[in-house]
């Protein structure tokens, strides 16, 4: 039994390699075209990241009107208070389901059985 | 321990934890929706007869546009969580290597770098994390652990508390149900991990003295500085292979146990352990495996199938086939006698410390349910 391994001597670190490194196990592809998938993917990380900007906006919003102004460790020290956190939680569930509307669309259609096409909508009006 | 985020990788953390809860809570429903109105009447349809099994009706699913939508949300939530957790870890990790090694009491921590990785754990990354539990990045590493401390809350969106351990909540008050006046000197905890749920129980019985062991030295060095800074002083974290524990002699744990681990083994390996858990209790002590619930009859198979989603999507391999393992011919095969087996249901007591409860809708999201099963024992006397 050793306290622990002796430390050799180190290489730094590659640390924006290995955060998006691939995990060990072939990915599983759901949709039939893995082209869709990676579009799926960039955009649902493009999401984040608009969330996370949009947060520090309001971050900085809520420290300008109580405080008047505003540094970078102002942002970085910044904790919502449990009313604001909730307004921000509930900021978050109305962004995605504005991102993912279509899915909240195509799940209601699953209860409305098959549902006439405008188009054969307009051709039965033109006959009745 | 636990790494420092800042205002935007915390902000991170919240957008993932948000996905997370609206494809369990506004997409999922969908899911099932589709079974039962359009994958389920199709099969029957074509093949005259309702699916025979859970992989029949996962197979089906697997057609529905709905289901691929969330399967492929549900993994790029997966990935995108890693990346954010390393990306929090990866840049502070030598001063977290540094806490570490400063923080773990003198003889807390054991490691031995004869232990070698079962072959279970590096065929795939478990739950899609690059390195898995074991990688070592750095000297004295503690990425790994860091990272999965960091950001486990966006998975189990404070179903578990906010030191993740419920479960060991959950034990500690089934325990004291059953055996009120239990007084275990020694107490052993199998495949601990950062010991989240190892913590409440040593706490609970102060006067044991608990041995955690894992597989993984990460898991081990964090575990052990962590459980310092939180102030549980009876553990010692010995990195050591549970199917496989020559070092202790026979009956020399009162109490010996695990939380969530078994699923991440192997059919070897789980008749070992449970080998391993006959030899070292104690007459008159305890066996207690904590785990989910088993596929029985009375899931329905659009259960089953949803539960394996993280056994075939979320690399957690063993998954499928823990669950529908019997347990209990297990230990009677390692020699335990049935009469003298437990079963018990047990829930996490999730102490939120009263931040807002993440997750206080009631949403089903198979396989992170904090409802689990007990397997074990009561040894005579
Ligand atoms: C899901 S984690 C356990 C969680 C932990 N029990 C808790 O309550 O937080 C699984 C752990 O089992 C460890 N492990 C896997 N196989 C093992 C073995 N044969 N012996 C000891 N540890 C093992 C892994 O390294 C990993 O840390």
């Amino acid at each position: 039994m050793s306290e622990d391994r002796t430390s050799e001597a180190q290489e730094p670190l590659d640390v924006l390699r290995l955060t998006g490194a691939k995990a060990r196990g072939k990915r599983p592809y759901f949709f039939d075209d893995p082209d869709v998938e990676r579009v799926l993917a960039i955009t649902m990380a493009v999401a984040g990241e608009l969330a996370v900007l949009r947060q520090r906006l309001d971050t900085i919003e809520e420290l300008l009107e109580t405080r008047g102004a505003v540094t970078r460790a102002d942002i970085e020290a910044f904790e919502p208070d449990p009313a604001h956190a909730e307004r921000r939680g509930r900021w978050y569930q109305e962004y995605l389901a504005r991102i993912l509307r279509i899915v909240q669309q195509e799940s209601e259609a699953l209860d409305r059985g098959d549902e006439p096409t405008s188009e054969e909508a307009g051709a039965r009006l033109g006959k009745e | 321990m636990l790494p420092e985020t800042t205002h935007d990788q915390a902000e991170r953390y919240n957008f993932l934890s948000h996905l997370n809860r609206h494809l369990a809570a506004r997409v999922l429903p969908g899911v099932e929706r589709a079974y039962r109105n359009e994958v389920a009447p199709r099969f029957q349809a074509r093949r005259g007869r309702e699916p025979a099994d859970r992989h029949e009706a996962r197979r089906a699913l697997e057609g529905h546009s709905l289901y691929r939508t969330w399967s492929a949300l549900r993994r790029n939530t997966m990935e995108m969580r890693q990346q954010a957790g390393l990306s929090v870890v990866l840049p502070q990790l030598p001063a977290l290597v540094e806490r570490a090694r400063r923080t773990v009491p003198a003889g807390k921590l054991q490691l031995n770098d004869a232990v070698r990785t079962p072959r279970y754990l590096t065929a795939v990354d478990h739950h899609c994390m690059p390195g898995s539990y074991y990688a070592e990045r750095v000297a004295r590493d503690v990425s790994g652990a860091a990272n999965y401390d960091s950001g486990l809350f966006v998975t189990t969106g404070g179903l578990l508390g906010r030191f993740a351990d419920g479960g060991g909540h959950g034990m500690v008050a089934f325990v004291r149900k059953l055996r009120p006046g239990f007084a275990p000197r020694r107490i052993l905890d199998l495949g601990c991990g950062l010991g989240h749920n190892v913590l409440p129980v040593a706490a609970a019985f102060p006067d044991a003295r608990v041995t955690a062991v894992d597989v993984a030295a990460p898991m081990l060095r964090y575990g052990a500085a962590r459980a310092a800074s939180l102030g549980v002083g009876n553990v010692e974290f010995v990195q050591a292979d549970a199917t496989d524990l020559g070092q202790f002699e026979d009956a020399s744990f009162d109490w010996v146990q695990s939380i969530m681990f078994l699923h991440e083994t192997s059919l070897a390996a789980l008749r070992r352990i449970m080998g391993e858990s006959r030899r070292l209790v104690a007459p008159g002590g305890l066996v207690t495996h904590v785990e989910q619930p088993r596929y029985g009859v009375a899931m329905p198979f659009f259960e089953q199938a949803m539960r394996d989603w993280d056994a075939l999507y979320n690399n957690e391999p063993f998954w499928t086939k823990l669950h529908e393992i019997d347990l209990d011919g297990l230990l009677v095969a390692a020699g335990f006698d049935r009469e003298c087996l437990i079963h018990a249901g047990v829930y996490a007591i999730a102490d939120n410390g009263g931040f807002p409860d993440a997750e206080s809708e009631d949403v089903e999201d198979y396989g992170r349910k904090p409802a689990w099963r007990i397997s074990g024992a009561q040894v005579p006397a």
